[in-house]
């Protein structure tokens, strides 16, 4: 075991299948030489050479269009997009292209492609470099949607994409990258070494997708999140004082609706917080499939928690982002007697 | 006087009731345009971009530098594949027309683009075509029943039910799934061709799209793509001057010749008689020597007439003279093969019109098997299920569950 921040994680997964698999390759804007502009792939092209570790072109169509390419050749490419939202010149590639290419052969051609990207705010990116796309993917029949929310949960995922068969986006929040944010930007930040998901073994290891994890067992209700709200949603329910369970999604496509639900039925509460915008947000598939299955065992409607549905703006980017207090009003609210 | 910008509109040589009008095409007379070296740099090949290579001359001799010298058996071959896409199409259409097909699209007149550039390749070159280059799956020996099989999507359909007709593919042939998206083929290609490269494999990729389609992003990313990164990969536009409606004009050949994209990349570009077998047939091999020997990729624009509709959906006398194809200066690639075959001795009026009915009675056989398979209105059925697998490669718990729904939904 080692101490790792999610970079450090990202940047060994992908070093231990570039080691491990020759058809892996790694390709993306400034991910060579450089490193990355998160510094993801530092030393990776030093090590495997550059025809495994390609710095492209500023053309995400063409890095994710290439990548697919590769991959019907029998590679498997990871590619990066600098930010989450720099994804929609590529979005055609991945939905018509990605998604289908399996579907529309009968089976006969599979690409196996991972495709990365930071998201997420909390850096002062402004509309452009903090959104969270996930549901435009989760959307669309044929890719796995996966965001994790620690270092080891980062390097397990990102190596099951880089060994599965389908399509994969991982998407890194970016606010994570160096340490488990909980929401509150005015408090200094705190580095992974204090917090057990920053134990990330240094070989091989997978975590699978569809397989949520229970962080807080807890019977007052239930809070379901994915990627950073993980963490604000834990430090919220440490300051109510509420004994919440809290499941962290790992992927939202596949859906562990298996967990939950057994413990949505067990709290008969329960609240969903996700850093994208609420209208149609992934937060509403989470609620009808809660709604569907436990609707006898609630004892208070689903309370969603999520980014307002405007850009994320620049100046008011604590505002904009659903922290601590947004959450700890749902609480009380799903808490409320009826 | 005052200078003022003016919004120039690209103007269509020729409407319906007007007459047909090609003196903007470029023409040069066979064997006028110089053959580089395949391993020539691109800054040395000159006016490949804008001249047109030609090999068959008026009187149907081959003639110049780009003549390839095929011998009269792979001529004949040429011409029975060329002849076969056409029997093909025009069965099809028929069927379609008799409301035994949803939709179908027709190839006739660009025969040769898709024919003699499969001939001039390897089996094991990987071809990203299409939807209109069912000459490619002919020659790469699909057979015929599997084709309507798809078209009908019946049991025996390559795509389990799952695409519009004529959106073929086959592992073992290498003809990559069709989308129907344009274009999206293209950046593809590249990726592909970069992982021969990155292999260190020697075969290469060849992809095909329509001059209207090059003016999506993704023809540009793969321009560059190829270019930066030299992959090995024939990239074919066939310039059949109408994207349905729109005249080639509207997407950007009147300012400059498709082909001319390539060198702003740095990638050659080559101009070619998109209807002349022998032409084809040899920048084919050009680009594909200077692939397969480092130098990486080229741009061939195929000059050629969309001679049908668009698709059985599509009515071309809404939008262009009845008479356009017949005042076509570069004629049709079936008749000047045959001629130059004839001219040749080594073809005859008798052998063509066996071949014909020969090929009549191939594709009649083809269709009386393929309707056994099912067709839209009887027959056996496609199961219903295969609709929820290979969205993933295992079917996963949530589809699972809408299989069973639809199951339950069936019985009511």
């Amino acid at each position: 075991m080692a101490q790792m921040n999610m970079v450090q994680a990202i940047n060994s997964g992908l070093d231990v299948m570039l080691g491990r698999d020759p058809t892996v390759v790694v390709l993306g804007e400034d991910v060579g030489y450089f490193g990355g502009v998160f510094r993801c792939t530092e030393g990776l092209q030093r090590k495997h050479g550059e025809h495994r570790v390609l710095d492209t072109p500023i053309a995400e169509g063409g890095i994710v269009g290439a990548a697919i390419g590769m991959g019907v050749n029998g590679l498997r490419p990871v590619a990066e997009l600098q930010f989450a939202d720099y994804m929609y010149p590529a979005y055609d590639q991945i939905v018509s292209e990605l998604a289908r290419l399996r579907y529309r052969s009968g089976g006969d051609f599979f690409a196996p492609v991972t495709v990365r990207m930071p998201c997420g705010g909390g850096i002062r990116g402004g509309q452009t470099h903090s959104q969270s796309p996930e549901v435009l993917f989760a959307h669309v029949c044929g890719i796995k949607v996966a965001m994790p929310s620690t270092p080891y949960d980062a390097k397990g995922l990102l190596v099951a994409a880089i060994e599965d068969d389908d399509p994969v986006i991982l998407l890194e929040p970016k606010r994570l990258y160096n340490g488990p944010f909980d929401g509150d930007p005015h408090r200094p930040a705190t580095g992974w070494q204090a917090h057990p998901g920053g134990e990330v073994p240094e070989g091989h290891y997978t975590v699978p997708f569809g397989k949520a994890q229970v962080v807080r067992s807890g019977t007052a209700l239930t809070i379901i999140a994915y990627g950073t709200m993980v963490h604000v949603a834990e430090a919220a329910a440490r300051a109510e004082g509420i004994d919440a369970e809290i499941i962290d999604l790992r992927s939202i496509v596949p859906l562990d609706v298996e967990t939950i639900c057994a413990s949505v039925k067990k709290t008969g509460r329960c609240v969903i917080a996700h850093e994208a915008t609420r209208f149609a947000g992934f937060g509403a598939e989470i609620a009808t499939t809660v709604m569907e299955h436990c609707f006898w065992q609630l004892e208070a409607p689903i309370a969603r928690v999520a980014g307002w549905d405007t850009p994320y703006p620049h100046a008011f980017e604590w505002e904009y982002f659903p922290g601590q207090a947004r959450v700890r009003a749902a609480l009380r609210q799903v808490m409320e007697p009826a | 006087m005052v200078m003022r910008s003016r919004l120039h509109v690209p103007r269509t040589p020729a409407r319906p009731g007007e007459a047909p009008d090609f003196s903007y095409l470029q023409l040069s007379p066979a064997g006028a345009i110089a053959r580089p070296d395949p391993a020539a740099p691109c800054s040395q090949l000159g006016t490949l971009p804008s001249g047109l290579v030609r090999v068959l001359d008026d009187e149907h001799r081959a003639v110049g530098p780009w003549n390839p010298h095929l011998d009269p058996h792979e001529l004949q071959l040429g011409l029975r594949h060329m002849l076969l896409t056409r029997t093909f199409d025009d069965r099809m259409v028929r069927m379609q027309r008799a409301g035994r097909l949803s939709f179908y699209m027709k190839s006739t007149g660009e025969e040769a683009v898709s024919v003699a550039a499969a001939m001039a390749l390897q089996p094991g070159d990987m071809l990203f075509p299409a939807y209109r280059n069912q000459g490619l799956q002919v020659v790469r020996g699909q057979p015929l029943v599997a084709l309507m099989c798809q078209l009908l999507s019946n049991t025996r359909d390559m795509c389990k039910g799952r695409q519009l007709p004529v959106m073929y593919h086959s592992v073992p042939n290498r003809l990559f799934s069709i989308s129907g998206n344009l274009t999206t083929q293209y950046p593809q290609a590249v990726g592909w061709a970069m992982a021969a490269a990155i292999k260190g494999e020697d075969h290469i990729a060849a992809t095909w799209t329509g001059e209207g389609s090059t003016a999506e992003a993704d023809f540009h990313h793969a321009l560059l793509f190829a270019s930066v990164y030299r992959a090995p990969v024939l990239l074919n536009v066939v310039n059949n001057q109408w994207a349905i409606s729109t005249f080639q004009g509207t997407a950007g050949g009147e300012a400059v010749s498709f082909a001319a994209r390539g060198p702003a990349y740095g990638i050659p570009g080559l101009r070619v008689d998109g209807n002349d077998f022998l032409a084809v047939h040899a920048a084919t091999d050009w680009a594909a020597q200077r692939a397969r020997t480092g130098h990486g990729a080229t741009l061939v624009e195929l000059v050629t007439y969309r001679a049908s509709a668009h698709s059985t959906s599509d009515d071309p006398s809404r939008y262009r003279p009845r008479d356009e194809y017949e005042r076509w200066p570069l004629g049709d690639p079936v008749e000047r093969l045959k001629q130059h075959l004839l001219a040749l001795g080594e073809w005859s009026e008798e052998r063509h019109a066996a071949l014909q009915a020969e090929l009549d009675a191939t594709v009649q056989a083809a269709w009386q098997e393929a309707v056994t398979y099912g067709t839209m209105s009887d027959g056996p059925k496609l199961d219903r299920d295969l609709m929820f697998e290979d969205v993933f490669k295992e079917v996963p718990a949530h589809l699972e569950q809408q299989r069973e729904q639809l199951r339950r939904e069936q019985e009511l």
